[in-house]
């Protein structure tokens, strides 16, 4: 890029954005990191890796992968189709419909739990029918997931439509016009536009529903080795003054950065290579 | 502007978005609306406007509002040197964003209060100066600027990765200075995202309490959060109190989410009314002359 | 993708069978810390069924705040059996139909098998030379505790000040809310729960007391080391009850009433009440609570009952919304 003073920043605005970011980075995120790890640490690494051997740590961790991935799909396919709606088309009552896609943040976790209790608990409106056709839906998996479904509900919807809207509808509606189908349209033009809104979405989604707490352990029943999940596993351990377990849980949870930084590398490199084809096949259109 | 019907998929995108959050979002908060309606209206209002909890809801929605406040400013820099600026480490810190969603809430807040506390590695060096954190109101303010990080900065990014760069360096080529290019092309483009962030960040922080509770202090009418005061009800046995409390946390909630939302479509639809990329740059540079 | 979904359906498959096929399982609710008392003691109970009836018994635990595990109970939990650290939780699910209305008669010393008493640590040395209630109240004092009202913890601390003040001389019940009040004025926050108040006051230094369980005492040291404070027993403390139950309508369902029974029976045995005084709770057996008399000082304690007639009347009390604990803060 070159330097120019309109497109680039001039050089002491530049530091102090970077100081800044950084500084707020610092203390907010990486402090408690750090202190994460210094307490998981704490009696030195035998002890963290015996932390993380115990099997009820394992069925744990397993658990709250198993509910990530069951949650994910259902999340995707709905923040692609409401944010296709949301972006592309006017209609009466989108900022009513936002709104509620909104919502479930703002439900406290503890009430988001409460909420499928009050709908399937015994004594809740489907609870009696449950109970008389023996269907496990709250105090088992089923109810975990439905309430991890609930909390994450709005991230990809969420992080796709402010996106799609800057795009507008223009390369859509010219590859419609070219006689491309819906699904070629979608494929070769809007996935390819929306694809880090989509990623971070994704990520997002996933982090939150390991990492989620309240309304998990509201319809968990906390059975131990069967309905844990690791957030809820940190606060049993912590609670048993095994802080040096409960940590070395939470590092876990941590290290799901980690997984984040290998999923950003992966696609964008993928899409370097496109972009390289392209631009070989392209080059001489470009003036 | 008149529904534009060129491309597929309305109908079918619509029709599933509104099934699907019918059953898993509307259904359920139905339920607990018309299990709070049990209690009568006038009860939920006497339960609502008691002294606890309309100071509990002062403290919420001020403290939420705060660090959705914070995150939009530091995360608008945020999203800003993680998109545009080299920087050694940058990938670690870009994936370290998430870290706060990715924790268990009671983590977070244990890990802040032990920070922020007297003899903590920040408390030991901020109280002597008479600034207390941890169990103070401000501390929920931190808790909460931790948890609800990543909402602006990961809204912001994916648009400022969309900007393109001919918009800005048309805006140069006619004379614009690098601070009007920024606050007459740059931010509106980015503004709807950033009430969006902004928005979603207040909407999570006005529910959190898993963090909260263990650096707030939760001493009654001072440091305690409305969702401290449902547990509390919970902890009574008593469903129905909690219910209410819940419903109209949601009520004040879906209004003032409303009012950003609606914001936020207001910005969106002035800035994609989009002039073709001359005019915007060349208004940039009107502004110049 | 296909193959990730049969997978996901497998092992949801898996984990919701999994219960089912095993043989007869019982589950315990129990409170949070109790997952040491019940370690142990599961495998002791598991070889003396076999032994007696040749059933080899699975042994589910489920831990969490007491009266959230309570209430997941009332809203289809299928716990055969209830273990927890407040009796008020236990007659929720009586009046919920769920246990036995005469649930504390259906086993010896009101169905709690063993006990503890709400106890002081103080710094090393005791600095403030802290010996009682009153010095906690006193000006000056710093005093960490769990909260009054959400946590039961916190609720013993605060029925036992209660009580002491009671007892002093011309004490009364306007008198003793007034000493709450100042002793609670002495708190400069209140913690999340048990554990958050030994953090507050052992990691992060804060205040001059904290008040818990005797029993924590043991878990205290076995985290920040021994030297670093010392118990401190009131003149008058109140004796945690941590009472028992079968869950009658789980165990009518799942046909496990005599596993049930036995199960909470033998912790009256000698070998479970042995169990518990190595978890440093009171045994009920005399001879044991000689024999452990090291960990286990004399103390004058009076339960809840004897002073606030009844834990679900202390509770209406004190801790209902505008009650006791809710005036100190808010005129009614």
């Amino acid at each position: 890029m070159k330097s120019n003073r309109a497109t680039q920043e001039p050089g002491w605005v530049r530091a102090l954005l970077l100081a800044t970011g950084l500084g707020f980075l610092f203390f907010f995120l990486g402090l408690p990191l750090v202190a994460v790890f210094v307490e998981a640490l704490a009696q030195g690494w035998p002890a963290y890796v015996e932390a993380l051997k115990d099997s009820e740590t394992r069925s744990a961790i397993w658990l709250t992968v198993l509910i990530a991935l069951a949650v994910l799909p259902f999340n995707i396919l709905f923040g692609v189709a409401a944010a296709w709606a949301i972006a592309k088309f006017d209609f009466r009552g989108k900022s009513l419909l936002i709104t509620l896609i909104d919502l479930p943040f703002a439900v406290s976790p503890v009430v988001a739990g409460l909420i499928f209790i009050l709908l399937f608990g015994a004594q809740g409106y489907f609870g009696p029918w449950l109970a008389a056709n023996d269907v496990k839906i709250i105090f088992a998996v089923p109810g975990m997931i439905l309430a991890t479904l609930f909390i994450t509900f709005p991230f990809i919807a969420r992080e796709l439509i402010p996106l799609m809207q800057s795009q507008g509808k223009d390369e859509e509606e010219a590859a419609v016009s070219l006689g491309a189908s819906g699904w070629q349209m979608f494929w070769r033009v809007t996935l390819p536009n929306i694809k880090w809104g989509l990623l971070y979405g994704v990520i997002l989604a996933n982090a939150r529903a390991m990492g989620e707490f309240g309304a998990v352990s509201v319809v968990s029943g906390h059975i131990r080795g069967e309905t844990n999940t690791l957030p809820l596993h940190v606060e049993i351990l912590y609670n048993e003054y095994n802080a040096v377990g409960a940590f070395a849980a939470a590092s876990i949870l941590a290290l799901l950065a980690l997984v984040t930084l290998v999923a950003k590398t992966v696609v964008e490199w993928r899409m370097k290579k496109e972009t390289d084809m392209l631009n070989t096949v392209l080059a001489p259109e470009k003036t | 502007m008149k529904t534009n019907r060129v491309l597929p998929g309305f109908g079918l995108a619509l029709g599933y978005t509104l099934v699907y959050l019918s059953l898993l979002i509307l259904l359920p908060l139905g339920g607990m609306i018309l299990k709070a309606s049990d209690l009568g209206w006038s009860q939920i209002i006497d339960i609502a406007l008691g002294e606890r909890s309309l100071a509990a809801f002062r403290v919420t929605f001020t403290a939420s509002l705060l660090a959705a406040t914070v995150n939009g400013f530091f995360g608008l820099i945020v999203a800003w040197i993680l998109v545009r600026y080299p920087f050694p480490g940058k990938r670690f810190v870009d994936a370290l964003v998430d870290l706060p969603f990715a924790l268990p809430t009671a983590v977070a807040g244990i890990t802040l209060a032990t920070i922020y506390a007297g003899n903590g590695w920040l408390g030991r060096f901020i109280e002597p100066l008479g600034f207390k954190v941890a169990y103070t109101p401000v501390g929920i303010v931190v808790a909460l600027t931790f948890v609800t990080l990543p909402f602006v900065v990961r809204t912001l990014q994916p648009v400022i990765e969309d900007i393109e760069p001919e918009v800005e360096e048309a805006a140069a080529t006619l004379g614009a200075s690098r601070w009007q290019t920024f606050s007459r092309i740059v931010f509106p483009a980015i503004f709807p995202a950033l009430l969006t962030g902004f928005a979603l960040a207040f909407a999570r922080a006005i529910g959190e309490f898993g963090s909260v509770i263990f650096i707030a202090g939760n001493i009654p009418l001072v440091s305690e959060i409305v969702p401290l005061l449902i547990i509390s009800k919970l902890e009574q046995y008593d469903v129905l109190g909690a219910t209410a409390l819940a419903v109209v946390m949601l009520a004040i909630s879906f209004v003032m989410l409303l009012g950003i939302n609606g914001l936020q479509w207001w910005a969106a639809n002035r800035h994609r009314n989009n002039e073709p990329l001359e005019v915007a740059a060349g208004k940039a540079k009107g502004g110049a002359a | 993708m296909k193959m990730l979904v049969r997978g996901l359906a497998a092992s949801l498959f898996a984990l919701s069978a999994g219960a089912a096929l095993a043989q007869t399982t019982l589950l315990n609710a129990s409170y949070d810390v109790a997952r040491d008392v019940y370690k142990d003691y599961n495998p002791m109970f598991q070889k003396h069924w076999k032994a007696t009836t040749g059933e080899t018994l699975e042994l589910k635990q489920s831990h969490g705040g007491s009266s959230k595990q309570v209430r997941a109970v009332a809203d289809g939990l299928e716990a055969d059996v209830v273990t927890m650290n407040q009796a008020n939780d236990i007659e929720f699910l009586a009046e919920k139909g769920l246990v036995a209305k005469d649930w504390a008669k259906k086993f010896p010393n009101n169905a709690s098998p063993y006990t503890s008493a709400m106890v002081f640590i103080v710094r090393k040395g005791n600095p403030k030379g802290i010996k009682d209630w009153s010095d906690l109240a006193a000006p000056g004092t710093q005093v960490i505790l769990p909260h009054p009202k959400n946590t039961g913890n916190g609720r013993n601390t605060y029925l036992s000040a209660w009580a002491w003040a009671l007892k002093q001389p011309g004490g009364n019940d306007a008198k003793a809310q007034e000493f709450l009040g100042r002793l609670l004025k002495n708190a400069p926050l209140f913690a999340a729960g048990g554990r958050d108040a030994t953090t507050t006051f052992m990691q992060r230094k804060m205040g001059d007391a904290l008040v818990t369980f005797e029993s924590e005492a043991e878990m205290i040291a076995k985290e920040f080391g021994k030297g670093e404070f010392e118990v401190v027993y009131p003149s008058l403390t109140m004796q945690t009850e941590f009472p028992v139950a079968v869950v009658e309508k789980v165990v009518d369902k799942k046909g496990t009433r005599k596993q049930a029974t036995a199960y909470l029976e033998y912790l009256w045995s000698k070998e479970g009440q042995e169990n518990a005084a190595q978890n440093y709770l009171r045994p009920r057996d005399p001879e044991l609570l000689k024999k452990y008399a090291h960990f286990f000082p004399p103390v004058k304690t009076f339960t809840v009952d004897e002073v606030f007639g009844g834990a679900n009347k202390a509770f209406a009390t004190h801790f209902k919304d505008g009650g006791s604990f809710d005036q100190v803060y808010v005129a009614k």
